[in-house]
């Protein structure tokens, strides 16, 4: 984990005090609205549907435990006693008031937190792969490299100002949990010769153009990859379109010149920006990887976790769901639900946040993460302490075995809280998962993975799911319209679009004769909804999403 | 032809809490739609836009939406405005808290 340095901290507590005095000036009417929102939206504080909302980074999804125990201090002090972990790995806070909001941030930076730069035309938190230090499959832990970038793209002057927001997401591993294909810019940690580097992917997003990125560069060493990055986000600075916010992200810019154009760019850039790199970057990332060495990992039988396998069904469901191969055989990954079924994705209690902080500290090493997919996941665990961790998890309704199935859904706020939204998610989510639960379908129907936007700009990454759906106002009615085959991972696609869209109490009817179809149509009960999809095509789901139509045309 | 006006109220953002609220004939910000000033008038309207926008250190982003007249005071004409008045549909926070809110 990384611990704040001595400028860390005095950086923090210099923005937060700046911040209290505008909070203060705009509350005693000496700032306008117009005036305080740069300044509020620099410190992650949005206006929202019904109240504001503080959303806090996290950064790279790592959190240890006492960390998480002040997010859910913030919780319980001044919200509703719960807070909304995201797909950007920030968590979102739904009912601050304006006059608590710098004692929150304050409260934040106790613990090495805080909100900056979760808003506005900046760079944004820097995402990771949320196994990242534990995972089997990969080249090196990415998170120093992230931490590196939050601190050269905290508060850069050069980078404050640019055409739109910018996101950058980091995997060390060919299998992409990271949706790096889906960033503004996506970086793959690979090794070449000994040497360890990034592959470079640019120009990915979604929103109302969805785009999968390009391979920027195949291989930028790791002594390069600050100045090619600073050159890379310095190209599209300048030549980023300005005169249209719908046009300035800088997937437009490469689709607008091209690939090779940009690279050409980035290249020339590159050679005035790297003399300017003299190597303490270096050894800062060697500093900070000191702060993510691997925990000692203790040695002990396997036997307890193998005789409850054994033993107890309900368990061993959840093993089966919920746990992923860690890098030593006798550990493991444990990813915790926050997806009870017919509970709000991402929605967890300040009690359940403070049970999992201790499950942290007693178990795992004392470190946790934070999803794009909006659960909370435990590193580190030895096999033999995860029938106490269910057991303990089962208590707080925190155990739900569903991990990549169909209610483990990725859904934005909308319109119960956003203001950009143009219909609700929360309740789609809510009812899919209630329903497939009724039905007692879902460990049948295997990995399968739903993503809900309540607005064209894909907070939910509808675009990238199995099914996706898009929640739009259409006459002044809520209307969702579906995709399918849409991919996150290495394998990254946009989903294709079934045709018209359906009415809220339309909605799950829809997913359901979906889901029927591929059971129908599937192979075998290994062939996953995405392979059939991509076997049978549209046409066998088109048919049963639009009956009318079929028969029309015969 | 300029399109017909359609009834409008003055909504807003509390300051402090941001919850939502509604400028009264009487000049107060109500919590409750039902107890918004349905305007009529266009010139009216934007005469109590202004005024609204006037006060900076009371609320924030004042605006006109649209609304018809119902038996106990305005009513929202779009789904946006009804989850406004009402608040989120997930949990019963915000207005839910303090008094039921119609949901239509």
């Amino acid at each position: 984990m990384y611990r704040y340095s001595e400028f860390d901290t005095a950086f923090l507590a210099e923005r937060n005090a700046q911040f209290r005095a505008q909070v203060e000036r705009r509350i005693d009417g000496s700032l306008t609205e117009d005036e305080f929102k740069p300044l509020r939206l620099m410190n992650g504080l949005y206006l929202q549907l019904h109240a504001y909302m503080l959303r806090v980074a996290i950064p790279y999804g790592t959190l240890n435990s006492a960390q998480m125990r002040q997010l859910a201090l913030l919780a319980e002090k001044w919200d509703k006693g719960y807070g909304h972990f995201t797909t950007r790995q920030n968590i979102q806070y739904n009912w601050p008031k304006l006059n608590d909001v710098p004692d929150m941030l304050d409260a934040l930076a106790e613990v090495g937190m805080h909100a900056i730069q979760t808003s506005g035309n900046t760079i944004r938190n820097v995402t990771a792969d949320h196994f990242a230090g534990a995972a089997a499959d990969e080249v090196a832990d990415p998170r120093p490299y992230a931490e590196l970038l939050r601190q050269w793209s905290t508060d850069h002057p050069e980078f404050q100002f640019m055409p739109r927001k910018f996101k950058i997401a980091i995997t060390g591993s060919e299998n992409d949990r990271a949706v790096i294909k889906a960033h503004d810019i996506g970086l793959q940690l690979v090794e070449r010769d000994g040497v360890l580097g990034a592959r470079v992917i640019v120009g990915g997003g979604l929103g109302r153009t969805p785009m999968i990125g390009k391979e920027l560069s195949d291989f930028v060493a790791f002594d390069d990859l600050l100045a090619y990055l600073e050159a890379t986000v310095s190209v599209w600075n300048q030549i980023g379109r300005r005169d249209n916010k719908y046009k300035a992200r800088i997937k437009i810019t490469v689709h607008e010149h091209g690939i090779d154009a940009i690279r050409a760019k980035v290249n020339e850039r590159f050679l005035q920006v790297r003399p300017q790199f003299k190597g303490a970057d270096m050894n800062l990332l060697d500093e900070i990887k000191g702060h993510f060495a691997a925990p000692a990992f203790r040695k002990a039988s396997v036997a307890s976790f193998e005789s409850a396998y054994t033993n107890d069904p309900v368990f061993r469901s959840w093993v089966d769901t919920n746990i992923a191969p860690h890098k030593n055989a006798d550990h493991a990954i444990v990813t915790i639900s926050i997806k009870k079924h017919g509970a709000t994705p991402g929605d967890a209690t300040d009690e359940q946040m403070r049970v999992m902080a201790d499950l942290a500290e007693t178990f795992a090493y004392d470190e946790l993460r934070i999803s794009h997919e909006q659960n909370v996941i435990l590193p580190h665990v030895h096999k033999s302490d995860l029938p106490a961790i269910h057991a303990k998890l089962k208590e707080h309704e925190l155990a739900t075995a569903n991990i990549g199935l169909i209610s483990d859904i990725i859904a934005c706020p909308g319109m119960d809280y956003c203001a950009l939204a143009t219909a609700r998610s929360i309740p789609v989510a809510q009812e899919i998962a209630t329903r497939f639960e009724d039905l007692k379908l879902e460990h049948d129907i295997g990995h399968l993975k739903i993503k809900i936007s309540g607005c064209i700009n894909a907070c939910g990454h509808h675009h990238v799911g199995h099914i996706g759906i898009l929640g739009l106002d259409r006459a002044g009615v809520e209307n969702y319209q579906i995709t399918l085959g849409g991919d996150s991972t290495e394998t990254a696609a946009i989903g294709d679009r079934t045709g018209p869209g359906f009415a809220y109490d339309e909605i799950v009817p829809a997913v359901e004769r979906i889901v029927d179809t591929y059971l129908n149509q599937r192979e075998s009960a290994e062939e996953t909804f995405l392979a059939t999809y991509r076997r049978v095509g549209m046409a066998p789901f088109k048919a049963a999403l639009y009956p009318e139509a079929q028969a029309n045309a015969a | 032809m300029a399109r017909a006006f359609t009834p409008k109220i003055v909504t807003a953002n509390d300051l402090l809490e941001g919850d939502v609220i509604y400028l009264t004939e009487d000049d107060r910000w109500s919590r409750d739609l039902s107890e918004a000033e349905l305007i009529t008038d266009e010139a009216h309207a934007q005469v109590r836009l202004l005024d609204a926008e006037r006060q900076v250190s009371k609320i924030v982003g004042a605006y006109l939406a649209d609304a018809v007249a119902g038996h106990k005071g305005p009513e929202p004409t779009h789904f946006r405005e009804d989850f406004r008045r009402t608040g989120p549909s997930n949990y019963a926070h915000g207005k839910q808290e303090s008094s039921p809110q119609p949901r239509t």
